[in-house]
């Protein structure tokens, strides 16, 4: 608690026990009056002091005025408990609001606390703390376990775990070893590192992550104009209807002036929108900043809104539902073990630097013993030929089967087929492809869970490998052989299919493909903060490489559009209903503070938990 | 041209709201809004004309809520 709250609790402290006096204190008359302007002027004398500055000023839909005319009023009418008590009321809505808008500012600039104190910079042998500003492209800092990472770099020795939730929600740390990137904001978790620095700070990526994080208040949500529009006329009309109960029935009807007055000032004692005005922005805030502790950076609060409408999903192929590596997806043997095909094509393609030699080594995982293998030739667009352990050995496509006449068996899986045979004798088949991403069909799943209508995949692969992976993955519609502009078509088509409410998402990994992020209602670019472009063009920013994350982010975005629902009609249910029962006189002072502070507190702890998500 | 302010004991949600539409009146101003949570203004203004709506925003912000400044 500040300073500043600190006394108004107090405040708030000393005139509930003296209004309790008040209460049961047996006295009559101008010492009734006495006892009860006590604890009115101990917690109201802001009120009353800014109402009238603010009056000079011109402000007569001032909330502070409104509470004012309506206490004194009160007061003159004798109703002095009520008056209090509205006062009161008023005064510790206002303090709890304070509070719990200053808590969740303060929650958020926690979940973004990734910002570095310092870097270690190496100066002659010795290590130096300096600002992380001042280090610059090509310096070589120092991380020791535990430090954060202040700034991008490539390891140039160390190994360690680094831990990357901050920046991607991830929980489980990641090994990084020399040669590894590093991104700034991640915490170093055991060994020490020394990293060459590839980037300035204000370029790093932690330093852009803030920027996004600050912006996405000045985008605003539809709803939020709306409340604010709303809330421009909502208080004259209030405050304009009140005047006229209080004048027209006694004028016209010969009503009781006592009466219609006092329903005049429970109209003002509701005329503040504020359970909308806070409530609303801080379930925004709230949801925008729960999105970034889970690796989701919205750059606003308008696309926050427009994700829980997503109904079409178009997706990019290749490092966004697949990862765009090579990789060995099957392996078929024939009388010999998996493991034993495994190491014969992974030692026969040892020297080989083709992406398909690789990925077998990759999957292979162990060093070969180069000494098994001898007289290696490679035969360009067949394969490998070799003696492993004194033995004759093929590796390669079908056309090097047939050239050595060894019958082959064909696959049913898709991708890249690596057939092996061992004297002359088949043994078997690896089948290599693009590795579909673990979560992607699930993702496809889950979409269709929140409400998406249709998913589409884009991809300027051949027609059979595309259909092959969206057929797997559940996708409704693929289109392929794409070059880049096609993309941009593509999107612009589906545009038309969607209805007046719903949007078009787009998911790319962000290379090549800012112009259909653009194009799309939201463009959601993954992978981090990667390419400059992507993050320019992109309205989110998925910080890993999981297409899983859209999902929780329209989750996200769905709570948060759901408690914005509750908060509009609980907040404008509550006060219609006590504005009409008031104006029948059937509602009292204590309703109308109900009305006013009670739906603000409740609309304001609603609105928080926007900021927690669990998937 | 984009800049953004800090603001200080911005304290009530709904005299934000009040600043921004009135800050956006101003003549020369092609887009502003006040975050209350962030408690910050942006401005989007033509270059040459950002002092002189500055001080009428300041002035704006005085007169919604005295104890309210705009930092810079």
């Amino acid at each position: 608690m500040t300073h500043k709250q600190k006394k108004m609790l107090l405040r708030i402290m000393i005139a509930l026990a003296f209004y309790g006096i008040a209460l049961v204190l047996p006295v009559e008359g101008w010492q009734r009056t006495a006892v009860f302007l006590l604890p009115y002027a101990i917690v109201g004398w802001d009120v009353l002091w800014k109402a009238v500055r603010n009056i000079v000023k011109g402000q007569v839909f001032d909330e502070n005025f409104l509470m004012s005319l309506a206490t004194v009023g009160a007061f003159v009418l004798g109703e002095y408990p009520e008056a209090v008590a509205v006062i009161l009321f008023y005064q510790i809505g206002e303090f709890f609001q304070n509070y719990a808008v200053a808590r969740s500012r303060k929650s958020i600039a926690a979940l973004m606390d990734i910002r570095p104190d310092y870097a270690n910079i190496e100066k002659d042998g010795t290590l130096l703390q300096v600002s992380p500003e001042e280090v610059g492209i090509g310096d070589v800092i120092v991380v020791k376990a535990g430090e954060r990472i202040p700034l991008d770099g490539v390891i140039l020795e160390g190994t360690s775990a680094v831990d990357t939730s901050a920046l991607t929600g991830e929980s489980l740390p990641t090994d990084v070893k020399s040669g590894d990137t590093l991104m700034s904001g991640t915490i170093n978790l055991s060994g020490i590192l020394r990293v060459k620095v590839t980037k300035e700070f204000g370029e790093s990526t932690v330093a852009k992550i803030l920027e996004l994080v600050e912006n996405a208040g000045n985008k605003k949500a539809k709803t939020e104009n709306f409340i604010t529009r709303f809330s421009r006329y909502y208080t004259p009309i209030v405050v304009i209807s009140a005047v006229a109960l209080a004048v027209i029935p006694p004028l016209l009807f010969h009503g009781l002036w006592s009466d219609w007055v006092h329903r005049a000032l429970i109209f003002l004692v509701i005329s503040c929108p504020c359970a909308l005005v806070i409530s609303i922005p801080l379930s925004f805030f709230g949801g925008i900043g729960g999105a970034s502790k889970q690796g989701i950076l919205v750059k606003g609060g308008n696309y926050l809104e427009a994700l829980s409408k997503a109904e079409i999903v178009v997706f990019d192929k290749t490092g966004t539902l697949t990862k765009g590596v090579f990789q060995v997806t099957a392996i078929h043997p024939e009388m010999i073990s998996e493991d034993e095909l495994l190491e014969i094509g992974a030692l026969a393609e040892n020297y080989s630097s083709h992406p398909i030699s690789l990925s077998l080594r990759n999957a292979y995982a162990k060093k070969p013993e180069e000494t098994r293998i001898k007289n290696v030739e490679e035969i360009s667009g067949y394969g490998v030929k070799c003696i492993i352990d004194g033995k004759k050995v093929l590796v390669g496509n079908s056309k090097l089967m047939e050239s050595a006449h060894i019958p082959w068996r064909d696959c049913s899986h898709f991708g890249t087929i690596v057939h092996i045979a061992v004297e002359q004798e088949y043994a078997g088949h690896i089948v290599i492809s693009d590795a579909v991403k673990d979560d992607a069909a699930k993702t496809i799943q889950d979409l269709k869970a929140k409400g998406v209508k249709k998913t589409v995949m884009l991809t300027g692969d051949r027609k059979a490998v595309g259909e092959n992976i969206a057929e797997r993955l559940g996708i409704d519609l693929v289109k392929t052989e794409l070059l880049p502009g096609d993309k941009v078509a593509a999107v612009e088509e589906l545009l038309g299919e969607v209805s007046e409410k719903g949007k078009l998402l787009f998911l790319g990994d962000g290379i090549n493909d800012a112009p259909v992020l653009i194009v799309a209602d939201i463009g959601i670019a993954m992978g981090g903060l990667g390419s400059d472009a992507a993050v320019e063009a992109a309205d989110v920013v998925l910080m890993d490489d999981a297409p899983s994350k859209i999902v929780t982010a329209m989750g996200i975005s769905q709570k948060t559009m759901r408690i914005v629902k509750q908060n509009i009609i609980f907040a404008l249910g509550v006060k219609f209903a006590i504005l009409f029962l008031g104006a029948l006189g059937l509602a009292n002072m204590w309703e109308a503070v109900f009305a006013d502070v009670g739906v603000s507190v409740i609309a304001i702890l609603n609105a928080m938990r926007c900021l927690h998500f669990k998937n | 041209m984009k800049k953004t302010y800090k603001m200080e004991d911005l304290d009530c949600a709904n005299c934000a709201a009040k600043m921004e539409n009135a800050i956006k009146k101003i003549e020369g101003v092609n887009d502003a809004s006040v975050s209350f949570m962030m408690q910050k203004l942006t401005l989007d203004v033509a270059e040459d004309s950002l002092e002189e709506v500055l001080k009428k925003a300041k002035k704006i912000c005085k007169k919604i809520e005295p104890d309210c400044r705009i930092l810079g």
